[in-house]
């Protein structure tokens, strides 16, 4: 690992007279933490926490915010250690520094889990230090005094503010030992606390992408081919001559719209007609034929191999057998894609704008534009949701390239229909499954085969019950598409997590066993005497699955038919039970307990709004989304003919966690895969018929 | 020609395409950027404004006819950010992207103009129009009935002032 941490903070400045304490959030080397000495800098800011002579303590945020509340945790964790009362911390966004920052990304529910240790270090460390200044000027020992909301407190009574002690100690050597506050005695950390964004939201200030606005900008939209297709000509002539349009321009099999307002290329887009060559381009049924080829080919990769599923299938008492399927479908965050770009005469270029991987789009766009990385600069803005979408920079790459052709700042905007139609989907999959269960309706043989499109390896070998059970087999076959896929909120998991936690409630069916009980034994099998490898804790898998139960009153609720699903993914645990109720003869999701594992929780109010999130999103593509094909075109593009979960039809949620204090994991992913399982369960109890489609209402 | 329009309280005069949806005039004309882009096609509630007082998608609204309209927008609808309705999404802490909001925000406040102490089922009615892709529907309903009793407060203290 590099380390220019220390160089850097030595030139870089916050405030004239401030103390700054550059800790690196980012380096995995990099827990360590240093101090600077100030002057003013006008420059690039990130040394992470500044505290001015007021006592105004300003905390960068370098993580891009699609809505998962990273901006208001991180700080949080900082403000605790540092022992501030929260209403005087300040926090700005930081744009990307690869120089200094690793891991300045979104995705993977890891950001936390990889900080959580330096941002205590970094606050422990500076709240030591203003000790240390305080004592040193009431000539008493340091061990004799405390801290308390941005102040120390002496002996007798003496009392400082930080920024009164900031000249002393920013002279100060950086400790090297500090020790952490106890967690009982937490004033931030577990609190409600507000997003730090809200007030700029609510107001409507400008703040995402899509309201980028930069001296002599232009802005575009481009046509893209239907998958597979090459473009072989485009007209253009009267889209030339319409008010406002600036030029057409084609570029990789797309044509670029480009004008001075959204509403006039928006006009002048409707009159450009695009030829393509004919060819044979997916369909939906392209797609179930390699479906149906990938479960019979003899050519599956081998994930995991425990015993020998073929003899332990063959002497089963019992065979369960089922196929689970699921379509692509779109991300649709709600601010579309969008990105600006300017690529200078100078040879350096400014990228604005959304994406969760600032890095990779520094990169893509100089291998693009065959520049030095360090002549691309990317400011981030906040994002309108991105769910994964914005981890592919197809959007950064293409508003560089039309920058570079018309020679302009661009911002290239994309129509909900773009959006939709323009791919990076959740890849569709097949899932086929076979359990064998003994004479007591014991599970002693497991295969899965997941065929995705797209998706690399469907499956995920060592999820549970994995791990419990004698003989397993799990293969997976990708079969390779025109249509771009990419990840989507819990990647593979999202529908996986579906089809293996609605199969397991089957074989519980069918071996005559409780699937709560089930998966406890299960889980005392793998304590006492695990199958191969083991990726999860089964203490705290039996952890929620106890609590859920107990706490949705499983199985003791009359008139209430109930289904269970539980999951590990990201680092963290999440059990869920799904209440249906028989309304109007149709039966309806009217609650969901969700229990989950992520160790500290950092932020209630941001963890409750996860977790809840991620139920209403698992359960509105589980009913309702999917995207057809039809000669290399996605329909439907837009929210008339692609449905999502609205404000009426979301159940009661209680979201409860598990207060063990194990160092904090994963929040923005992991309440997603469970939950198509436990609905599709307490579905099926309420109507004896077992979901295998997504979505399950078309 | 040009269109003369109110937008928060000022006049506007503006000389463009009279098919332009009012959004884009907002967002490219006047540089309000508050009012957001989601659908185009009035499914989302996204690009929600109030054509004279009434709450209205402006994606698919030709600025034409809104000539001599009264606009209030996001960054109009109070002066210092403290509308009930904004102080109640902040206190609940209802958004997470926040892409959504000030359509969400839009139509809160002017349900409780029509309704200032709403129903449940008139909450959830009368805002399932708006789509909030990162599911912030529970949050959403019960901030509307936070402002509901926020701007109750208000009123009863107002006039408790007026009397005395």
């Amino acid at each position: 690992m590099k380390s220019t941490r220390r160089s850097f903070i030595q030139k870089t400045a916050l405030f004239s007279g401030a103390f700054c304490l550059g800790f690196d959030w980012f380096q995995a080397n990099g827990k360590e933490v240093s101090m600077v000495q100030t002057t003013m800098d006008s420059g690039r800011f990130n040394a992470f926490l500044a505290i001015d002579p007021s006592g105004k303590i300003i905390l960068y945020s370098p993580n891009p915010e699609i809505g998962q509340g990273i901006k208001t945790a991180f700080p949080v964790v900082v403000a605790e250690e540092l022992d501030v009362d929260w209403k005087d911390v300040e926090v700005r966004q930081a744009n990307l520094d690869t120089q200094n920052f690793e891991r300045q990304l979104t995705g993977g529910s890891g950001a936390l889990k990889h900080s959580w240790e330096r941002l205590r270090k970094a606050g422990a460390t500076a709240r030591k230090m203003f000790i240390q200044a305080a004592a040193q000027t009431w000539n008493v020992d340091a061990s004799t005094c405390k801290t308390s909301k941005g102040f120390v407190l002496g002996p007798k009574g003496q009392k400082a503010s930080y920024g009164s002690l900031v000249a002393i100690a920013s002279k100060l050597p950086v400790p090297t030992e500090v020790t952490y506050k106890n967690r009982k005695d937490y004033q931030i950390i577990g609190k409600r606390t507000k997003g730090v964004d809200n007030k700029s939201v609510v107001t409507g200030k400008p703040v995402f992408g899509l309201d980028i606005e930069k001296p002599g900008m232009v802005i575009a939209q481009i046509i893209r081919p239907p998958f597979g297709a090459t473009l072989k000509s485009f007209d253009a002539a009267d889209a030339l001559k319409m008010p406002g349009i600036v030029d057409v321009v084609s570029f990789k099999n797309k044509v670029a719209i480009v004008g001075k307002s959204t509403w006039e290329v928006m006009k002048a887009r409707a009159t450009v007609s695009c030829k393509y060559d004919s060819g044979d381009f997916d369909s939906d049924s392209t797609h179930q034929k390699w479906f149906d080829e990938g479960m019979k080919t003899d050519k599956a990769t081998v994930q995991r191999k425990d015993g020998d599923f073929a003899a332990a299938l063959a002497r089963s008492a019992k065979v369960v057998e089922a196929t689970y399927e699921c379509p692509f479908i779109s991300h649709s965050p709600m601010e579309p894609m969008n990105f600006f770009a300017d690529v200078r005469s100078d040879g350096t270029v400014l990228l604005a704008g959304p994406t969760q991987v600032p890095q990779s789009a520094q990169k893509a766009v100089a291998s693009l534009l065959k520049i030095d990385e360090k002549k691309v600069e990317v400011e981030l803005s906040k994002m309108g949701g991105g769910f994964g979408r914005r981890l592919n920079n197809d959007f950064a790459l293409d508003a560089a390239e039309l920058s570079s052709i018309i020679k302009k700042p661009v911002k290239v905007m994309w129509t909900r229909e773009d959006d939709m139609g323009g791919g990076i989907y959740r890849p569709a999959a097949r899932y086929h499954f076979k359990a064998g269960l003994d004479a007591s309706g014991n599970m002693i043989a497991f295969y899965l085969r997941g065929v995705g499109i797209n998706a690399g390896n469907a499956t995920r070998q060592d999820n549970f019950p994995v791990g419990a059970i004698e003989n397993v087999l799990v293969e997976s076959v990708n079969q390779v598409s025109a249509v771009s896929t990419g990840p989507w909120r819990a990647p593979i998991t999202n529908f996986l997590g579906y089809a293996e936690q609605a199969f397991l409630d089957e074989v519980a069916e069918a071996g005559g066993k409780d699937p709560v009980q089930m998966r406890l034994d299960w889980l005392a099998r793998v304590k006492s005497n695990p199958v191969g490898k083991i990726t999860y804790e089964p203490d705290r898998f039996i952890e929620v699955i106890k609590q859920a139960a107990e706490k949705s009153n499983w199985k003791k609720k009359p008139g209430i038919h109930q289904g269970f699903s539980v999951y590990f993914s990201h680092l963290s645990y999440v059990a869920q039970v799904a209440d249906a109720q028989m309304v109007d003869g149709k039966a309806k999701i009217t609650h969901v307990t969700a229990v989950t594992d992520c160790g500290e929780v950092v932020n209630l109010s941001g963890a409750e709004n996860q977790i809840k999130g991620a139920i209403i999103d698992g359960m509105g593509h589980a009913l309702f989304a999917k995207l057809r094909f039809n000669d290399g075109v996605a329909s439907p593009t837009n929210f008339n003919g692609y449905r999502l979960i609205k404000g009426n039809e979301i159940p009661t949620i209680n979201a409860y966690f598990v207060d063990n204090g194990i160092e904090p994991t994963g929040l923005g992913e992991p309440a997603l895969p469970p939950t198509g399982g436990s609905i599709a369960n307490a579905l099926y109890a309420a109507t004896k018929k077992r979901l295998y489609k997504q979505p399950f209402e078309v | 020609m040009s269109i003369q329009l109110t937008v928060n309280k000022k006049k506007m005069s503006l000389d463009i395409d009279p098919n332009t949806p009012l959004l884009w005039a907002l967002r490219d004309n006047m540089s309000l950027k508050g009012t957001k882009y989601g659908c185009g096609i009035a499914q989302c509630g996204a690009c929600t404004v109030w054509v004279n007082g009434e709450a209205t998608r402006s994606c698919v609204l030709p600025i034409s006819a809104v000539a001599n309209a009264d606009i209030t927008t996001i960054e109009g609808l109070s002066d210092h950010g403290d509308h009930p309705v904004q102080v109640a999404w902040d206190e609940l802490d209802v958004p997470q992207c926040g892409y959504c909001q000030a359509g969400q925000i839009m139509t809160a406040a002017s349900l409780l103009k029509k309704k200032p102490n709403p129903s449940k089922t008139e909450i959830v009615d009368g805002m399932s129009g708006n789509i909030c892709r990162c599911g912030t529907y529970h949050r959403i309903q019960e901030a509307v009935k936070l402002a509901s009793e926020i701007a109750s407060k208000k009123k009863t203290k107002s006039t408790v002032k007026k009397s005395a």
